[in-house]
């Protein structure tokens, strides 16, 4: 299917940035099943991307490709210009320091305390052995989620927006220059999920990251303000910003927004 | 048919023996490359070791006991009741005390490292680890293996002492024997080559019971119901290995010291 492309600011698109991932023609297989088609996108830096799709038409995976976790079949997929599947371990490894990912369970460490989480990575990624500077980034990172009350507990102890965001402040400890998300909102009541969105948007701002986020929430893909793409099948299918693509007259598009007013 | 069936079965098995070879190499690898995680290695030998004393101690206690009691009407029987601190010495800490200290951990840690490994697999932990640039191998791998190498052998001597001594109050419920005698001639039944190679076996017992726990949980699918997978089939596989293991220590100590 070509992509249908929304988008009526005459001036977007033109504005050079540096392209922080590139994919083009990307394949991905399980046995025979083909769960990514030919998956073409560009993230340019300080971007947001939202991916909207129905469950199983591989967002996930395209994220999980882009920090190697998954290895693509066929295709390119560039980030900083650099084919990620060409990298040995060690520039794998430098690599994923520059990409922050937002697991959709949070994936805390559940036999540690939210601060040891959160200096998980400040030790054993950038090697940090001065306390006060790692008591002082966790109390950051932690400040920039609203999290510092719950330092010292378990994740056992938290809530589920709370897991996320502490989730979110173990993935921005390290200052990426990437974060993915994968459905950040998903389990969450509405308000906790506004909470979770804008604070996607903050960090955005706040740390000048670029961001590909995989949601079904159109409330947090329109507060989140990028541009959306929407895939189906393993493939992109349509792309624009929120707005246009709520008027769009593609079926399957469409079908996203017919809930919103 | 799906493609898992169209897959021959001795194919899978190959796969997973050059998984399990795979897995064994970027262990050793992951010892010598990068920090040690050492914190985490203690925390792993109070969790293997320490929590493993009360079971192990009472099982052992139990054995040394039962032993003797099923022991002594045979020797009764040739008039020589007097063996009796020598039979079990000799019997215990050579093959039963090992052995059943081992398939003790085997079930009580193989089964614990599968589970939460194959959990941390399940809600993404190690893929978060491993995304965030650190190396999963090393912190959770690395400690557990190198953990249960080295406890399992303590726990093994702890419990035969243990089981010696539920030897010694067996014997004397129906015969009296002062402890210092009892001591003595346990002391002088064992030699070097009853004890060092039963040592040994429990280093590679060990060994063998983190390997499969580690490996288990590592490679355990992504459902709830493969957490209990894992676990079941970490303690399955390593008891299996703990008597393959020890079937070849006892045909490699009948060589070099039972000539």
């Amino acid at each position: 299917m070509e992509l249908v492309k929304e988008n009526k600011d005459k001036n977007a698109g033109t504005e050079k940035k540096e392209v922080v991932i590139a994919i083009k023609g990307l394949q991905k297989s399980f046995g025979k099943k083909e769960v990514l088609k030919d998956i073409n996108l560009e993230l340019k830096r300080g971007e947001n991307i939202v991916v909207l799709g129905r469950s199983g038409t591989g967002k996930s995976v395209t994220i999980q490709c882009i920090v190697g976790l998954l290895k693509p079949d066929s295709g390119s997929l560039k980030v900083f210009d650099n084919e990620v599947a060409e990298m040995n371990d060690k520039q794998l490894k430098e690599l994923r320091i520059k990409i922050g990912f937002l697991f959709q369970s949070g994936a805390l460490y559940d036999s540690m305390t939210v601060r040891e989480n959160l200096e998980f990575p400040l030790t054993r990624v950038l090697k940090l052995t001065e306390q006060a500077e790692i008591d002082k980034r966790v109390e950051e990172a932690l400040d920039s989620v609203g999290l510092l009350e719950a330092i010292d507990k378990l994740p056992s102890d938290l809530s589920g927006g709370m897991r996320k965001r502490a989730g979110l402040a173990r993935t921005i400890i390290v200052h990426p220059e990437i974060i993915l998300y994968d459905e950040p909102t998903t389990g969450l009541d509405p308000i906790t999920s506004r909470e979770i969105s804008n604070l996607i948007l903050s960090i955005q701002k706040k740390y000048k990251t670029s961001s590909i986020i995989i949601t079904h929430d159109m409330e947090c893909a329109r507060v989140t303000k990028g541009r959306v793409m929407i895939m189906d099948e393993g493939a992109f299918i349509a792309e624009g910003t929120f707005d246009d693509l709520h008027e769009s007259n593609n079926k399957i598009v469409a079908s996203f927004f017919k809930d919103i007013l | 048919m799906t493609e898992e069936m169209a897959v021959p079965g001795w194919k899978k098995w190959l796969e997973g023996i050059g998984d399990q070879v795979g897995f064994f190499i970027n262990f050793f690898r992951n010892i010598f490359t990068g920090g040690f995680e050492w914190s985490e290695f203690v925390r792993q030998c109070y969790e293997i070791g320490y929590r493993s004393i009360m079971l192990v101690g009472i099982t052992s206690f139990i054995m040394g006991l039962v032993l003797v009691v099923q022991l002594r009407p045979t020797l009764v029987a040739f008039g020589s009741t007097s063996m009796l601190p020598k039979t079990l010495a000799v019997s215990f800490i050579r093959e039963l005390g090992p052995v059943i200290i081992a398939i003790i951990c085997a079930g009580k840690i193989a089964s614990s490292i599968g589970a939460e490994l194959g959990s941390m697999k399940v809600t993404e932990q190690l893929d978060a680890m491993e995304v965030s640039g650190a190396n999963p191998l090393q912190y959770l791998v690395v400690t557990r293996i190198l953990a249960t190498t080295i406890m399992v052998p303590i726990l093994s001597v702890m419990g035969d002492v243990i089981g010696l001594f539920g030897g010694f109050l067996a014997l004397n419920l129906r015969d009296t024997m002062s402890f210092s005698l009892y001591f003595a001639k346990v002391v002088a039944s064992i030699d070097f080559a009853d004890f060092l190679p039963a040592v040994i076996k429990t280093i590679f017992f060990g060994f063998a019971i983190g390997f499969v726990g580690c490996y288990k949980g590592f490679h355990s699918n992504k459902g709830t119901e493969s957490v209990g997978i894992a676990a079941n089939s970490a303690v399955v596989t390593a008891s299996l290995w703990i008597f393959v293991i020890d079937a070849i220590a006892v045909q490699v100590t009948s060589l070099l010291f039972y000539k």
